[in-house]
């Protein structure tokens, strides 16, 4: 008996070399979760190249809630394909750095409800790199001139944090109000596009 | 259908279906059974109706995969309890180099195959007997066999 609890353990443990992980040609969704000047960012984009995340992500926790939001609405072939993602993130780093002040990306609202949407694309047409909006302002704009809170909250769930600049919407007295990134990285934005 | 993002399973399981597929198949075929085995599981993925047990969903494709490429290279794996067939020598090309306890996976590599199969499901799959029947296309009381007559070979051949 002992001999075979012996084998069995040699079985059970064996390490079979250097073992190699799966490659994918491609993915429904492909992401990568990068470190940016603002902070740790999930970047993802679906199979026709189009961007559907750009989105805060604080710990791991952060990551699996956006995979699975993604899994869910958009396809569950979710794969980390870093290559796919390069162009977006170097223009992040251009916009971060101040080299440019727009992206050009093809941008997917896959997560986003449709009443988030129609505050998402709004704030998207009509607040420019360097203006200020505030959430009365944007509420407004969509005839909901009563919803600013609801706005608030469409403005906390976007899916594509800086593409669609919900970093411009601020307080009525200008108080820069909370931001899925935090405060100090609106703080950032705004004064990056200002100097600018 | 609310499965996980694919790229989880491929972060928890990748090991496996890779120590699976080399125990399977030996290193040089294994590599190629692991990759054969995630690109159809990727490509069945989204039409998975339960997420219950998705480790072994992944090694069963894996053994499939290994099974195929056995026969596509002619030995015949016929699926059999019968004792004459078991007692025989059918034999694959097991793991051979470039592995920890090469002496133990050399002799692995030589049990009948039947034996090779239900160890390897057993101790690299971690499989319970119940899948290994169904993989193996038999019964739990023959699975316990096979690998207990396999332990019983691995142990007289050392």
């Amino acid at each position: 008996m002992n001999d075979n609890t012996t084998l069995e353990q040699r079985l059970t443990g064996w390490e079979a070399g250097d073992l190699r992980p799966p490659t994918f040609p491609s993915a429904d969704v492909s992401y990568v979760v990068d470190d940016t000047a603002v902070g740790r960012i999930l970047f993802a984009r679906n199979d026709s190249g189009a961007l559907v995340a750009t989105r805060y992500v604080t710990d791991d926790q952060a990551v699996d809630a956006v995979l699975d939001r993604l899994a869910h609405s958009v396809s569950p072939r979710v794969l980390r394909m870093p290559a796919a993602l390069d162009d977006a993130r170097h223009q992040f780093d251009d916009f971060l750095a101040g080299r440019r002040h727009d992206f050009d990306l093809e941008t997917d609202l896959a997560l986003a409800t449709p009443f988030q949407r129609s505050v998402l694309e709004t704030l998207a047409r009509t607040v420019g790199y360097g203006e200020r909006e505030t959430y009365g302002g944007l509420a407004k704009a969509i005839d909901r001139p009563t919803a600013s809170r609801a706005v608030g909250a469409a403005l906390g769930a976007n899916p594509l944090c800086i593409v669609v600049p919900c970093h411009r919407v601020v307080g009525s007295h200008g108080a820069l109000t909370g931001y899925a990134g935090g405060v100090a990285a609106k703080e950032y934005l705004l004064d990056l596009e200002t100097a600018s | 259908m609310n499965l996980p993002p694919f790229q989880r399973l491929v972060d928890d399981h990748w090991r496996d279906v890779a120590r699976l597929a080399r125990g399977l198949a030996g290193p040089v075929d294994g590599d190629d059974v692991a990759q054969q085995a995630w690109t159809q599981a990727y490509a069945a993925y989204p039409g998975l109706t339960s997420t219950r047990n998705l480790r072994g969903w992944l090694l069963t494709i894996t053994h499939r995969c290994a099974m195929d490429l056995h026969r596509s290279r002619g030995r015949r794996a016929v699926p059999t309890d019968d004792e004459t067939v078991l007692a025989g020598t059918a034999r694959v090309d097991g793991p051979e180099s470039g592995l920890v306890d090469e002496d133990l996976w050399g002799r692995v590599s030589r049990l009948p195959e039947r034996q090779r199969e239900a160890v390897v499901l057993k101790y690299v799959g971690d499989l319970d007997h119940p899948a290994i029947a169904e993989l193996l296309g038999t019964t739990p009381t023959m699975s316990r066999r096979l690998v207990s007559d396999g332990l019983k070979n691995l142990r007289e051949s050392a």
